[in-house]
């Protein structure tokens, strides 16, 4: 029965479809819903891994003791584990071992834009990029036939428009392949150098076998079009928006497969039309190799290697015309995202800001407090590297910046590679002082369990990480927790730990104001009377609050009661 | 037919992508070809959130771009007042009155603007707006603002009330089922 699916929904229907049964994950938007919607199938074994290079390696092990796997990433969880990709690209697989990567053009919720698929050149494994979420299902299933038939880990590149697109699925069955039995074989397993050589050759003529099979393949379509002043090369949601542009106007070679990429089918198209266009989002990945084809061919001398295109765009730059809609004359605000009523990120950043400190920043919904008016961060890398930064500043820095920075993130980006800098705060003796903003669960994705919580990704209560317990063991002596709600604590605490003369961490621990199981004292109100109009409450940059004719009123259906903006008033105006 | 698109615009948190969930299964029930899109992740805290709603006999891009929505379905004034350049000559706007200060407007660095309706009117796109924070209250909870909206927007559209009745039993929990079908007449008889 046609149903309609979330694009990533889709993909961990074709995992459960194509007899995956594990999944180990790293969520990050917009793969996030991938790993989630596999957990509802009670067939499948879906996990959330502390990073992504620990769920590539545990898919892995899954693949080799037999189990078809599967692990999903954003695009700069494959950084992470780009470590253990470059080598299962020389080793194989035993049983199918697919790896969803889903990229952000635009960046909606990252902090780069990098092309994913020149990882799949690089580490010399094959990659599909579906287009709508009826292809994130059969190229899921197809990763795994091919993933075996070609002894090879396959990348399937999902993009924010496809992995956050719902279009029309016909579900199927499941089919579960006999296990495979793990054979062991030095050979083939254990990548030191004399056997990676005898690897590397296969794993070239790897990637040959896969061009010839990617000449023939369904998925590398052409569909025929009545003008051929122009043929289009073009995949994934730019597929979309250019059978949106020009219907059947244009042949399209439609390929499903990225890399590698067929050479005679391209030249054959190529032959058959006056003027060859590449369509395609952020680099000239497809556009290169018809260039090193020898093919004449347009791309991005039309296309910006920026952001993401639209239907539009494709129109526009092919010589079509478009016609916008009426705009106001006036500006109009922008609405950029803020910190919830009530988060207990807010409290922190401010004080951090009032006591002038410089502030390492991470990954997370905690990057808002870069945001005016509390602006209290200074650095936003990746995940982890306020920790590590944060060494760096202070041991090259020395006492001018020991005592007036600090790093903070995440209780998940924490466990996620913010562990390994702080054992090397403590192993090389920095006096840095990190804040762990511990709200009990992964924020920004949308509320993923992580090894802190106590809980996993079914659900279930499991193994919970003592974060204190975990600073102490790898050498932090002095770790202190504190209310992020209580202000005044918060700034007696940091001052006593930025002037200790060793390495602290802080602990700044209340759960996510969004989550359930939070009880909260319900909406405050302001007093008109006693309200000055001073604007103190206005710094933190709370949604609930807002001036009107000149006093400080409250909007109810947003505030909590977090009491945070009380302490700020010194006429007793607000409670 | 022609491809129709309606855009879903408003404020992270207002549940604009419940009223997506909706009206792509109502949708879908009907025969359509359905494409839905969303923005999820960091947008989704307060900021201006988007959803992409069109249908048609084939759909093939998953959003809607500048001059092509036939409406656009606003949870806040503010936000239908940014998107009028993706609406088609003669479209128009669904929109709860209600005005949602972003962050600049609270910090003080920019001004809510005045007389948006007036102003989104004279640009020759006919605009609904209504109060349906209220209605939705009336109906029992703020939250129901999206099946207000959704009330409202099936005046301008010929589905029928069983088609919109088992939208609404499929995407809203049991529990709340009798406070959004109250919320949805309110919308459509206001």
């Amino acid at each position: 029965m046609k149903t309609l699916m979330l694009g990533n929904e889709a993909v961990a229907r074709g995992l459960y479809e194509g007899g995956c049964s594990f999944v180990s994950s790293y969520p990050g938007t917009p793969s996030t819903e991938i790993t989630e919607c596999a957990a509802k199938y009670e067939e499948l074994y879906a996990e959330w891994a502390p990073n992504e290079k620990v769920a590539l390696e545990a898919a892995f092990g899954a693949s080799l003791s037999g189990r078809r796997s599967f692990c999903a990433m954003k695009h700069v969880g494959l950084n992470v584990a780009a470590d253990p990709l470059f080598t299962i690209s020389y080793t194989g697989v035993n049983a199918g071992l697919v790896i969803g990567v889903a990229d952000d053009a635009g960046m909606h919720s990252s902090q780069n834009e990098q092309d994913s698929r020149h990882y799949a050149q690089a580490s010399k494994i094959p990659m599909l990029e579906p287009s709508d979420s009826a292809e994130a299902l059969a190229f899921a299933k197809l990763a795994y036939e091919l993933s075996e038939q070609f002894d090879t880990v396959v990348l399937l590149k999902m993009c924010t428009r496809v992995s956050h697109s719902q279009s029309v699925v016909e579900p199927g069955e499941r089919v579960l392949p006999a296990r495979k039995k793990y054979v062991k074989d030095p050979g083939k397993y254990i990548m030191m150098p004399a056997n990676a050589k005898k690897r590397h050759p296969e794993v070239e003529a790897r990637t040959k076998a896969l061009t010839v099979w990617a000449e023939t393949a369904d998925i590398n379509r052409i569909e025929e079009g009545g003008d051929r002043s122009c043929g289009i090369i073009t995949s994934s949601t730019c597929y979309q928006y250019v059978k949106e542009t020009f219907g059947d106007t244009y042949p399209v070679l439609k390929l499903g497969m990225i890399w590698p990429m067929p050479e005679q089918r391209i030249r054959d198209f190529a032959a058959t039309v006056e003027r060859l266009v590449v369509v395609e989002e952020l680099d000239g990945f497809i556009e290169a190799h018809c260039r090193s084809l020898g093919l004449a061919v347009s791309g991005k001398d039309l296309f910006p290697d920026i952001g993401e295109l639209s239907q539009n765009l494709v129109k526009e730059k092919l010589g079509g015309n478009v016609q916008a809609g009426a705009a106001l004359e006036e500006a109009i605000p922008a609405r950029p995202p803020v910190m919830c009523a009530g988060c207990p990120h807010r409290s922190i950043f401010y004080v951090l800001k009032k006591m002038n400190l410089t502030v390492l920043g991470d990954i997370g919904c905690y990057t808002l407090g870069a945001v005016q008016p509390l602006g209290a961060i200074d650095t936003t890398i990746c995940m982890g590297a306020s920790v590590s930064g944060l060494h760096g500043f202070v041991k090259a820095g020395e006492e001018e910046n020991a005592g007036r920075t600090v790093a903070v993130i995440g209780d998940s980006t924490f466990i996620h590679s913010g562990v390994t800098g702080l054992i090397n705060i403590a192993y090389n003796e920095s006096n840095a002082t990190v804040i762990i903003l511990d709200n009990s669960i992964t924020g920004m994705t949308g509320h993923q369990q992580n090894p802190t919580t106590g809980y996993n990704l079914k659900g279930d209560p499991c193994t919970k990480i003592d974060l204190e317990s975990l600073c102490h063991a790898v050498g932090i002596k002095r770790v202190r927790v504190v209310d992020p709600y209580d202000m005044e604590a918060c700034q007696t605490v940091i001052g006593e730990e930025l002037a200790a003369k060793e390495p602290s961490v802080i602990i700044s621990r209340r759960p996510c104001a969004l989550l359930k199981y939070v009880k909260h004292p319900g909406p405050i109100c302001s007093d008109p009377e006693k309200c000055k109009g001073c604007k103190a409450c206005m710094r933190i940059g709370c949604p609930a609050i807002s001036m009107v004719d000149g006093k400080a009123k409250i909007d109810a259906t947003l505030c909590v009661g977090c009491g945070v903006c009380e302490q700020l008033c010194k006429f007793d105006a607000l409670g | 037919m022609e491809t129709k698109n309606i855009m879903i615009v408003g404020v992270g948190g207002q549940g604009t992508l419940l009223a997506s969930k909706l009206l792509g299964r109502l949708l879908l029930g009907k025969g359509f070809d359905v494409k839905v899109s969303e923005v999820h992740g960091m947008s989704q805290r307060g900021g201006s959130v988007v959803t992409y709603v069109r249908w048609g006999d084939r759909v093939c891009s998953p959003i809607i771009d500048k001059g092509q929505a036939d409406c656009i379905l606003s949870f806040e004034l503010l936000e239908a007042a940014r998107y009028t350049e993706f609406l088609k000559p003669g479209g128009r706007i669904i929109v709860n009155s209600q005005q949602i200060n972003p962050m600049p407007v609270i910090a003080g660095m920019a001004a809510y603007p005045e007389k948006l309706e007036e102003k989104m009117s004279a640009l020759g796109i006919q605009v609904d707006a209504f109060d349906a924070l209220s209605l939705a209250e009336e109906a029992g909870s703020s939250k129901a603002v999206n099946l207000v909206l959704m009330g409202r927007l099936a005046k301008h559209f010929d589905f029928t009330d069983e088609e919109w009745m088992d939208a609404i039993e499929h995407s809203v929990p049991p529990k709340f089922l009798e406070l959004n079908k109250k919320a949805f007449e309110l919308g459509r008889s206001a």
